[in-house]
């Protein structure tokens, strides 16, 4: 019975969908000449330079809300800014760098993952990841504002401008989008430029991963010397005693990796980071995706097995019906 | 010729007018979302991307729309030719459904002019779900507008073409049992690249396409049951349930099958505490299962099967359980982090409304002028 | 006793100023202690009282002797008339008339005479290195003579930031092994007014404090006093807002540096430096008198370990006790939306309109079959 071989044909196009078999696709590999950024959460003083100059790069106007006219109220990412830094603060929040009755800073930014979810997801290849620098950047021409991006990205981070009739999705391209495009014009990211204390440093993934190790390694309260703006600048260094870091790599491993790393003298959890597995959900996305649809020849076998079926059905139906 | 006939009654009636009211409010909220921008209208924000539009209208609002498929599977694919009568109000359904999946994917597209992107080659990713979803809608609401493209030709007494389009319909058929087959199970795959924003009673993984086909078919088979009683009560016409406890046996199997995998899943990945914790995501999972479950042990006993009450209430309860499960996969316990809130604002709510009004609407027409239902009392 | 009660005739003929004037100055040094107007009388009391002038033995150490000439120049209203009639100032080698082995004489005396009584002022920093002979003065070191000094003082105030904590003598490399005060008289409080030069104001109200409650005003761990150096400058600053806006001054003469922008990051020392200068400026003259106010970083004069430690242009450290309050929390969102009643109610309006067209159905259903039966 033809039914039969309909169901069998299911069942194993399920058995291979279950086992992920051949075609599972792994993390990406990091770009050749990936470039990010590292984040050193105990260094930042919370001063907003780098909010401040991201607005100046990327022309956005400060978000002004209820009566504080001075300065830029924004809260969170938004359409009108791409990075920002926020306060982790518990109880009487007296230390900077202490989980109880502390507080720390976090930036909030792009973290241009190694295999970003944005990009797997989106529909018409939107977002796109360069191929030698790792930027992820965003094309308004192709962007047909579904927002899929936002809910594959694990940190929140493309924002759609919804008070815009026309509105597109903002987010950082590391000050190398069209137009502006300073790591191409071998200048570095503006936060990290602005930055004056060092805790957002720009240059290569692999260099600042290094530094961040060096920084691990380092026993807390011992004098240790620091670049600023760009870790491959060695006359930018300054000193200061060691702090208790957290032995973990934010964005060494998390769901892949990524470009833009953050390390912390408090846990990454209080930071407001995600639950991350090493594993990228967008691998685990396409893994699915190509065993289903690989060559369209699953689809492409359970269609001639319908259409046999049916339309041997139809003219048994024939007889009794007009 | 055909078992089919139009109602010929009147089509402007008090009911009509109201639903009429309805859509006039979503057209003025259209209008600001338009002009405006998406803001003025929607709760939406950086962390709940997908609202309600794309949750209820694209989500929700296809699996209820899976009734043409549901039955084409039981009709074509299971060979059961005496479902036939139900099919074309089940099309019907289907193609109104999923043209307002299409209508809500357009309104909350929120670069709509571009649209077209999605149809060129060269902006194609083809690791996208969502790619996979919006080609296949797009070509399974043309596939439903050739399947029913028969109704039409009759009640304008066009054989020929009828003729002709009869000799192919049966690939069309196929196609439209495959077409959303692909997409209702990538409807599911979308929640895999959300990862931990995703519930974790609810994030499956590799089993989220499958889930998310099993649910579309109870929905489908729900929704046949819920629209016969329906019909046969609002336009007072004979009922069906001897038609439609046959069905009973099958939703009772799919049912089970469901089940399985879904609370199999659950104990494998050592999820089991998740049930109990008294959260938000453990309350959610247990009403939804409650839904699930009900219809299938009522269904069990062939004395409840032939009860049209019960058979209603065990679709109404499985329409809600399927409903609730995407509802709540995508929005209710969908957490993007810490601080991040949404609930539909009322504009967003009446625009879907509207829609669904409008449903009710061109539905209510078509099968009071278009033969759509079938004539005779069955046998 | 009344305001009026008091007789300040004598005062005005003693200091040649104006009653006005004067209860002017004591409230307004009262109100820079935090003290409420009953101290402001209470202090102009103490001060107009002839009877109550504390005896003064001021000593030079290494120095610049910038902290006298800082108070000297005070501009309130015949300030050093006030000081020098308020206090008895039996010994200041920089503005005795006398000299040589006459003053030497009187300050043994009044040592003497004033027993646990007077108040010893300390400027400048003791080498203490080779038992302290690279600061002599009449023959005698001046690590002695401040313990000679200190032995029977009332209360022992170091004024500047040399006799506080060594100032520029004892940046490195220190060849003379200069300390401050507290350093050398351990054991003993010593109240430090640090800066370089300090701020009169700061010594002149410690000095009130002094005189009008016989004791001194409440201090830190590192003696100084709370009223002048309980906050951090970067507290204070008018240039804050800027700080917190992320406007930064990188370099003298630029855009934010005309427009009055921060400092921070051309080595402000203000986010680690206690004192009062951004609400009190320098020496009370008003018109933006101090570093930062006319456009130069702070270089942390009065803190111990920054002044004179880190250069110029390093950055700072910034000692935020707490983190301002226009920080977003973590969890804060962008327009992110709760549950209004009218939607609330709309839900609940469609949902039961669903559960409700159902039961009409049922009922009907069940009626038909009644009748089909």
């Amino acid at each position: 019975m033809k039914r039969r071989d309909f169901l069998k044909a299911s069942i194993s196009g399920a058995a291979t969908l279950c086992s992920g078999g051949a075609l599972a696709r792994p993390n990406l590999e990091p770009a050749p000449n990936a470039v990010g950024m590292l984040y050193d959460s105990t260094l930042c003083v919370g001063c907003k330079a780098c909010v401040s100059k991201c607005k100046e790069v990327n022309g956005m106007p400060a978000v002004i809300e209820g009566d504080w006219y001075s300065w830029d109220s924004a809260r969170d990412l938004s359409s009108d800014t791409l990075n920002v830094i926020k306060v982790y603060r518990e109880g009487e929040a007296e230390v900077k760098d202490r989980v109880e009755n502390g507080f720390a800073f976090e930036k909030r930014s792009c973290m241009h993952c190694v295999d970003p979810g944005c990009i797997s997801v989106c529909p018409v290849t939107a977002l796109r990841k360069d191929a030698i620098n790792g930027i992820v950047t965003y094309h308004a021409d192709a962007c047909i504002g579904c927002r899929t991006c936002m809910t594959g990205c694990p940190y929140n981070v493309p924002q759609f401008d919804y008070d815009n009739p026309f509105g597109e999705i903002h987010k950082c391209q590391m000050c190398n989008q069209a137009g502006v495009e300073r790591i191409n014009k071998g200048q570095i990211t503006g936060c990290a430029e602005a930055c004056p204390t060092g805790a957002t440093l720009f240059g290569t993934r692999e260099a600042l991963l290094q530094e961040a190790r060096r920084r691990m390694s380092l026993k807390p309260g011992e004098i240790y010397s620091y670049p600023r703006g760009d870790v491959s600048k060695p006359h930018s260094l300054y000193e200061k005693p060691a702090p208790e870091y957290q032995q973990h790599i934010w964005g060494e491993k998390e769901a892949g990796g990524t470009n833009v790393l953050h390390i912390s003298a408090i846990p990454f959890d209080k930071l407001g980071m995600p639950p991350l597995r090493e594993r990228s959900y967008a691998s685990i996305s396409e893994t699915v995706q190509h065993t289903i649809y690989n060559y369209m020849a699953l689809p492409a076998v359970v269609l001639g097995g319908l259409t046999y079926v049916v339309r041997r059905n139809i003219n048994d139906d024939e007889g009794d019906k007009s | 010729m055909s078992e089919h006939r139009a109602l010929n009654r009147r089509v402007v009636t008090l009911p009509f007018m109201l639903l009429g009211v309805l859509f006039l409010i979503a057209l003025y909220y259209l209008g600001v979302r338009f002009v405006n921008g998406m803001g003025f209208v929607t709760n939406l924000n950086g962390g709940y991307a997908w609202g309600l539009w794309v949750v209820y209208d694209i989500v929700i609002g296809t699996a209820l729309a899976c009734g043409g498929y549901a039955l084409a599977v039981v009709v074509y694919v299971a060979n059961k030719g005496k479902y036939h009568p139900l099919m074309r109000p089940a099309l019907l359904a289907s193609l109104l459904g999923y043209g307002l999946g299409g209508l809500g994917a357009f309104i909350d597209m929120g670069r709509y002019w571009q649209f077209y992107n999605i149809l060129l080659p060269w902006h194609m990713n083809f690791n996208a779900v969502m790619l996979e979803v919006g080609l296949c809608v797009a070509a399974y609401i043309l596939v439903l507008l050739i399947e029913f493209a028969p109704v039409a030709l009759e009640k304008f007494g066009n054989t020929n073409l009828r003729q002709k389009l009869n000799k192919v319909l049966f690939f069309f058929i196929a196609l439209g049992v495959l077409l959303p087959t692909m997409h209702q199970s990538s409807l599911g795959s979308m929640l895999i690249a959300m990862g931990h924003k995703v519930h974790p009673l609810w994030q499956t993984l590799y089993l989220q396409p499958l889930l998310a086909v099993l649910t579309a078919f109870t929905m489908g088979f729900a929704v046949v049951v819920f629209e016969a009683s329906l019909s046969s009560v609002g336009f007072g016409r004979p009922s069906e349930t001897p038609l439609l406890s046959g069905l009973g046996k099958a939703i009772v199997g799919l049912i089970a099958v469901y089940l399985l995998f879904r609370f199999g899943e659950v104990v494998v990945q050592g999820k089991l505490g998740l049930l109990f914790a008294g959260d938000l995501g453990s309350l959610m999972f247990l009403l939804e299962s409650a839904l699930f479950i009900y219809p299938m042990v009522v269904l069990m006993s062939p004395g409840a099967r032939s009860n049209s009450r019960l058979l209603l209430w065990s679709a109404v309860s499985m329409l809600f359980a399927g409903s609730l499960y995407r509802l709540n996969a995508f929005l209710l316990t969908y957490n993007p982090g810490p601080g991040y809130s949404y609930f539909p604002s009322v504009p967003e709510i009446m625009v879907t409304l509207g829609l669904v009004a409008l449903e009710v609407m061109v539905f209510l027409y078509v099968v009071k002028r278009f033969p759509v239902l079938h004539g005779e009392k069955r046998a | 006793m009344a305001e009026n009660d008091f007789d300040f005739s004598g005062l005005e003929k003693r200091l040649g100023v104006s009653r006005r004037t004067f209860l002017k100055f004591c409230t307004g040094v009262a109100a820079s202690l935090g003290l409420s107007s009953n101290a402001a009388m209470a202090m102009a009391k103490a001060v107009a009282d002839p009877k109550r002038r504390p005896p003064v033995i001021w000593l030079h150490g290494q120095e610049c002797t910038g902290p006298t000439e800082a108070l000297l120049r005070c501009e309130q209203p015949t300030l050093e008339h006030l000081l020098l009639d308020l206090i008895s100032l039996d010994y200041h080698q920089t503005l005795d008339t006398g000299a040589g082995h006459q003053v030497e004489e009187i300050k043994k005396r009044s040592m003497q005479e004033n027993k646990g009584k007077y108040l010893l002022v300390i400027e400048g920093a003791i080498p203490v290195k080779d038992n302290g002979i690279y600061c002599k003065i009449a023959g005698e070191t001046m690590l002695h003579l401040t313990h000679e000094a200190a032995e029977h003082a009332a209360a022992i105030v170091a004024y500047g930031s040399c006799a506080s904590w060594g100032g520029v003598q004892a940046a490195a490399p220190n060849p003379t092994g200069a300390k401050g005060a507290p350093q050398v008289l351990e054991g003993k409080t010593v109240v430090t007014i640090p800066g370089c030069p300090p701020n009169p104001a700061n010594f002149i109200g410690t000095v009130l404090y002094f005189v009008t409650y016989g004791k001194l005003p409440p201090i830190d761990e590192l003696g100084r006093p709370k009223w002048a150096y309980g906050r951090l400058i970067h507290e204070n600053c008018y240039r804050r807002p800027h700080f917190d806006a992320g406007r930064f001054a990188t370099e003298f003469g630029d855009k934010g540096h005309r427009e009055g922008w921060c400092l921070y990051k051309m080595g402000c020392k203000g986010p680690e430096t206690y004192n009062n200068c951004p609400s009190l400026e320098f020496n009370n003259l008003g018109g933006g008198v101090w570093p930062v106010g006319v456009g130069h970083p702070c270089f942390g004069c009065s803190e111990g370990g920054v002044g004179f430690n880190k250069p110029m242009f390093a950055l700072a450290d910034v000692k935020t006790h707490t983190p301002p309050n226009m920080f977003p929390p973590i969890e804060d969102r962008q327009q992110s939306s709760g549950v209004t009643a009218g939607a609330a109610a709309l839900v609940g309006v469609a949902v039961g309109a669903a559960l409700g067209a159902s039961a009409m159905v049922t009922k009907k259903l069940g009626e038909q079959e009644k009748q089909q039966d």
